[in-house]
Parts: structure tokens; C-alpha cells; sequence
């Protein structure tokens, strides 16, 4: 049984020379049958597995994971957590999402070493500081902080700047929000296993869902490498691979897999304590504890499930950074990588029943679902415990498709995602 | 850089094209009969395939349609033909 982590037991183990940590969680074999089954290792799967035994009190729950947990896009993404979206619908969803992120370092007794420290969304003409002011208002009216910075604002948060009267991109202003942050991926989905675990779930990695067992009509478990495992609710969180495991449930998705791709710069001393985006070049950064600039940008072109970037796509993302911040045109990138995205045509996840009764959907998150795991995990845990919606996740369901209630955050929020 | 070969211009640069959707998604008619089910299946739902797959693309520079047949996973481009307009 893995101990509770406090800075004495981290003085003690120390004076033992770390040789008594238990680890974090145990790496399960699939039983024949499980009350809930989670698919997929990531955070939303995660968290799902940990909300199912802590808000629902369910005693047999069981996650399988093809490769790794955290191995997928939660361990590959650029770690932004913000609720600067545009509609109602989302803001909800998003700031339920950070209002459990400013408390989970506590609730799973696990830093997740979330750091708010800001994002300014840079506006670059007269016309787009409309723009944001629209934004900005509709987020205080949604009921979170945002605040509409001019130039001299944005300069202040971010001195090294490209501060040029002949600049491509000029800045005019933007988007503030302060409680907008970023936290440590790996400890996100590493926090939930080891909270869940310590609640009986059982984490079965390398274990691939290969089929659905159907029996009735109803999802009645899954078909995997290690075998059948029966299931009274199951749920699936595999963001890039949705429209493989919808396939295989008999079923689409209006879902597109892509390349989304990162990339890391040699360590520097502080020089951004906050996170940017430009909205001219779309490329954003902020500067990892280690003092790596961690830099992100738009998918890439070409529909994709080689996890890995192409390089025109990065080409156009550091050619951005270079017309934010010329200076940064000395570093070296140490590392670049891409994680498969499923993007919705609207821009926001699909959460709630699937065509197949018995299965439940968390997906479609596209480029933004870190910043949602949380909530995510958490409504579809609620949707696999009680067979219905909770009422943010209502607006998410598949339904809206055919009845025309899009809630279109690429066109409402300006901003990438 | 990867180089996809327009089947008028030959082979050019992959940022010279553009995606166009997945071949074989005819749009059903006549529209009075069209559930809204079957509308929102034919303007969102994709099979996005993982491994080979059947797709319309632009090739930008000279405007003109073809269909690609392709790996989606190792990229690998098996034919680019002219576009007729297909019924599957
Ligand atoms: C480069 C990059 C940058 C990003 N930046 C941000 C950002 O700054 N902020 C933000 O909010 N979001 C960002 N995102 C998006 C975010 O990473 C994802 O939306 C989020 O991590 C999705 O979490 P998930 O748990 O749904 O998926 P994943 O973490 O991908 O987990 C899905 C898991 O399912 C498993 N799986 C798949 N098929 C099967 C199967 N058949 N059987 C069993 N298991 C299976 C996979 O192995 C994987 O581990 C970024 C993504 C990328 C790639
Ligand atoms: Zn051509």
C-alpha cells in the first residue's frame, strides 16, 4: 500500500537514501469481469477510472491501456490549462475543469506542480483588439476572470517581445487571464492512476481492445489481447484512436486524426513567466521549470495517425517564434515529437452514449483536452455510473450533430486550441 | 518535406495540396427526404481510416480535383488518379 506523500516522509525516505518508496500503483491483470471498464490509459481514461470509485463509490472498476498510461497525448502535449472559450456551453465545461485543477495537487496527494502564472492572447490591429474585447466580455459574462491588456500590459508580462515599429505582427494588445496556467503532464495521469489504484481500480497496461462483446444489443465488455473482459458500463477515452474503436463498436464519429506536433529549446535561464499566443502566427510558448521553452502551434495539414510532425507545419510554427521573440532565434531545439488528435468539425469533445447502448464516449478533444481531464473524467464517470448526462456535459453529446446545436469555439474563440 | 504527385502537374511539394475529404461520400438526395440523421452523417461523420485510405484532394496551384489512395500511418502514397465523381 502506497504511503501518503508529505515532506516529512520525503525527509525520512531521504535519510534512507529513497530505498523505501512503495510504488505508485500496481500494474493489474484484467480480471474476467469488471462493474465499469475504462478504455484507454490516458488522463481522461484515468481520471474516469478514479471518479468511477470516488463520486460513485464503485468497488470493481478495471482500465486497460494499449501501451503505457500517460504514453499517448497526455505525455505529449504543451500542458496549457486555461477557460478562455467563448460560449456558455464551454466555459462551463473548461472552468469546471480548472476549478478541480487548482485543488487536485491536494485531493490526489500528488504535485501535479500546477503553476498559474497566466496566458496573454496578443492581438495585432485595431480590428482584432474587437476581437478580443468580444471575448473578454463574453468570458466575464460566463462568469470567469479575463481581461482586456493594451501594449504597454502585454509588454510588462513579457519584456522580450518583439517590440519593432516594422514588425510583422505588431502588438496592440490582448487577452489576459490570469488564472490560466500550465502543470506537469505526466504527474496528471501518474496522480490519477496512483489515487485510483488506492481505491481498487485496476490498471492494465499493454492490454489493446481489439472488439466489443454485444450481446442484447448492449455493449457487454470488450475483446483484448489478454482476452475477453465482461463489463457492466464501459467507457472509451482514446482521443486519435476514437474513429478505430468506433469502427469496431459498428459505428462513426464526425472525427478527423492528426498530427499535432511540439517542440522543446536547450534550457535557458527564466525569461517568460507566462504563457503566449500570438493570434497573427498561432504559435504559443512558455518556459518549463527546467527552462526549456516548450513551444506549440496549428495541426498539421494532412490527415495523420504517424505520430510524428511533418516539417512545413514546423517550419511555420518557429518562424512565428521568431517574429515574437527574435532573440529566442540563438537556442537550439533539443526535441520534437507529435501526438494523433481527434478533431471535431466544431472544436469541442464529444461526451456522452455512443449508437451502441452500454458504451459511453469522452473524446474528440482535438488539440485542448489537457486542460479539460478533470471534468472530462469526471462526466463521463458520471454518464458510465448513472446512464445519463450530467448537465455540462449535456450540450457535448453526440446528438447536436443532427440537430444543428454546434457550439463552434474555432469561429467564437479566435484562438487555437 | 513529402512530395504527392498531382495527376496533371506531377509531383510537387505536400504544401502545394489540400485535403478534401474522404472519396466515395456522396451527398444523398433528393433533400426532402433526408433525415437530419442522415444529413449531419454525410456533412460530419468520417470513417477516418488508419492504414490505407481513399481521399479527394486539391492540388492548389492548379485548381484541380484528384482522389489519393494512401497510408495514413506510414504516408505512403500507392496511386493519385484524376476525379470523375465516384458512387460507391
Ligand atoms: C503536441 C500536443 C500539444 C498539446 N497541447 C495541449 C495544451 O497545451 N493544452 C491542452 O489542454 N491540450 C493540449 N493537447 C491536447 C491534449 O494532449 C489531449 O486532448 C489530451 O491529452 C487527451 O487525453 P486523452 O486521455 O483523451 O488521450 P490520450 O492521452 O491520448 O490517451 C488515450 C489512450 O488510449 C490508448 N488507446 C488507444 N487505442 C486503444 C485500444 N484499442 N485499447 C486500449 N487503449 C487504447 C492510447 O494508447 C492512449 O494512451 C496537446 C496535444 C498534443 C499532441
Ligand atoms: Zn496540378
Amino acid at each position: 500500500m502506497p504511503s501518503t506523500y508529505s515532506a516529512f516522509q520525503l525527509f525520512k525516505e531521504g535519510l534512507k537514501g529513497h530505498t523505501g518508496w512503495a510504488p505508485a500503483w500496481q500494474d493489474a491483470d484484467p480480471k474476467p469481469s469488471y462493474d465499469a471498464l475504462v478504455i484507454g490509459g490516458g488522463g481522461h481514461g484515468l481520471a474516469t477510472a478514479y471518479y468511477l470509485a470516488r463520486n460513485h463509490g464503485l468497488k470493481r472498476v478495471g482500465l486497460v491501456e494499449k501501451g503505457w498510461i500517460g504514453g499517448g497525448n497526455t505525455g505529449r502535449n504543451t500542458t496549457v490549462i486555461r477557460s478562455n472559450y467563448f460560449y456558455p456551453e464551454s466555459v462551463a465545461l473548461y472552468d469546471f475543469a480548472l476549478k478541480l485543477y487548482e485543488g487536485l495537487s491536494r485531493e490526489l496527494n500528488y504535485n501535479i506542480m500546477f503553476s498559474q502564472r497566466g496566458i496573454a492572447v496578443v492581438a495585432h490591429s485595431e480590428l482584432e483588439m474587437e476581437m478580443a474585447a468580444r471575448i473578454t466580455n463574453a468570458m466575464q459574462i460566463n462568469g470567469t476572470d479575463a481581461e482586456l491588456l493594451n501594449r504597454k500590459q502585454v509588454l510588462e508580462r513579457a519584456p522580450l517581445l518583439n517590440q519593432n515599429d516594422d514588425a510583422r505582427f505588431p502588438i496592440f494588445g490582448g487577452i489576459w487571464q490570469g488564472r490560466a496556467g500550465v502543470a506537469r503532464h505526466d504527474a496528471v495521469a501518474w496522480g490519477y492512476a496512483r489515487a485510483a489504484d488506492k481505491l481498487g481500480v485496476d490498471i492494465i497496461q499493454n492490454c489493446e481492445v481489439t472488439g466489443f462483446l454485444v450481446e442484447n444489443g448492449r455493449c457487454s465488455g470488450v475483446e483484448t489481447t489478454r482476452g475477453e473482459i465482461r463489463a457492466g458500463t464501459t467507457g472509451m477515452a482514446v482521443a486519435g484512436n476514437s474513429s478505430v474503436l468506433s469502427a469496431m463498436a459498428g459505428f462513426e464519429l464526425p472525427v478527423r486524426s492528426f498530427a499535432l506536433q511540439a517542440m522543446v529549446t536547450e534550457p535557458v535561464k527564466p525569461c517568460l513567466d507566462t504563457v503566449l499566443l500570438y493570434m497573427g502566427t498561432g504559435t504559443y510558448l512558455s518556459q518549463s521549470d527546467k527552462g526549456e521553452l516548450v513551444i506549440g502551434g496549428g495541426l498539421d495539414r494532412i490527415p495523420s495517425y504517424g505520430q510524428r510532425g511533418n516539417p512545413p507545419l514546423q517550419e511555420e510554427i518557429l518562424s512565428g517564434l521568431l517574429e515574437m521573440f527574435p532573440a529566442f532565434g540563438q537556442l537550439k531545439l533539443l526535441r520534437q515529437w507529435a501526438g494523433i488528435v481527434d478533431v471535431v468539425p466544431d472544436s469541442s469533445p464529444v461526451i456522452g452514449p455512443t449508437p451502441l447502448p452500454g458504451l459511453y464516449i469522452n473524446g474528440g478533444w482535438g488539440t485542448g483536452g489537457f486542460k479539460a481531464i478533470p471534468a472530462g473524467g469526471w462526466l463521463l464517470a458520471h454518464l458510465m455510473a448513472n446512464e445519463e448526462h450530467h448537465e455540462i456535459s449535456r450540450p457535448f453529446d453526440l446528438d447536436r450533430f443532427a440537430r444543428g446545436r454546434l457550439i463552434d469555439e474555432a469561429a467564437g474563440a479566435a484562438i487555437a486550441h | 518535406m513529402q512530395r504527392f504527385s498531382c495527376p496533371f502537374c506531377g509531383p510537387r511539394d505536400e504544401t502545394e495540396f489540400f485535403y478534401g475529404g474522404e472519396a466515395g461520400n456522396e451527398r444523398p438526395e433528393p433533400a426532402e427526404n433526408i433525415s437530419p440523421v442522415r444529413w449531419a452523417q454525410y456533412l460530419h461523420m468520417e470513417k477516418n481510416e488508419k492504414g490505407r485510405a481513399r481521399e479527394i484532394w486539391v492540388h492548389l496551384t492548379c485548381g484541380e480535383f484528384f482522389v489519393m489512395e494512401r497510408d495514413t500511418v506510414t504516408h505512403e502514397i500507392f496511386k493519385t488518379e484524376a476525379f470523375h465523381g465516384e458512387r460507391t
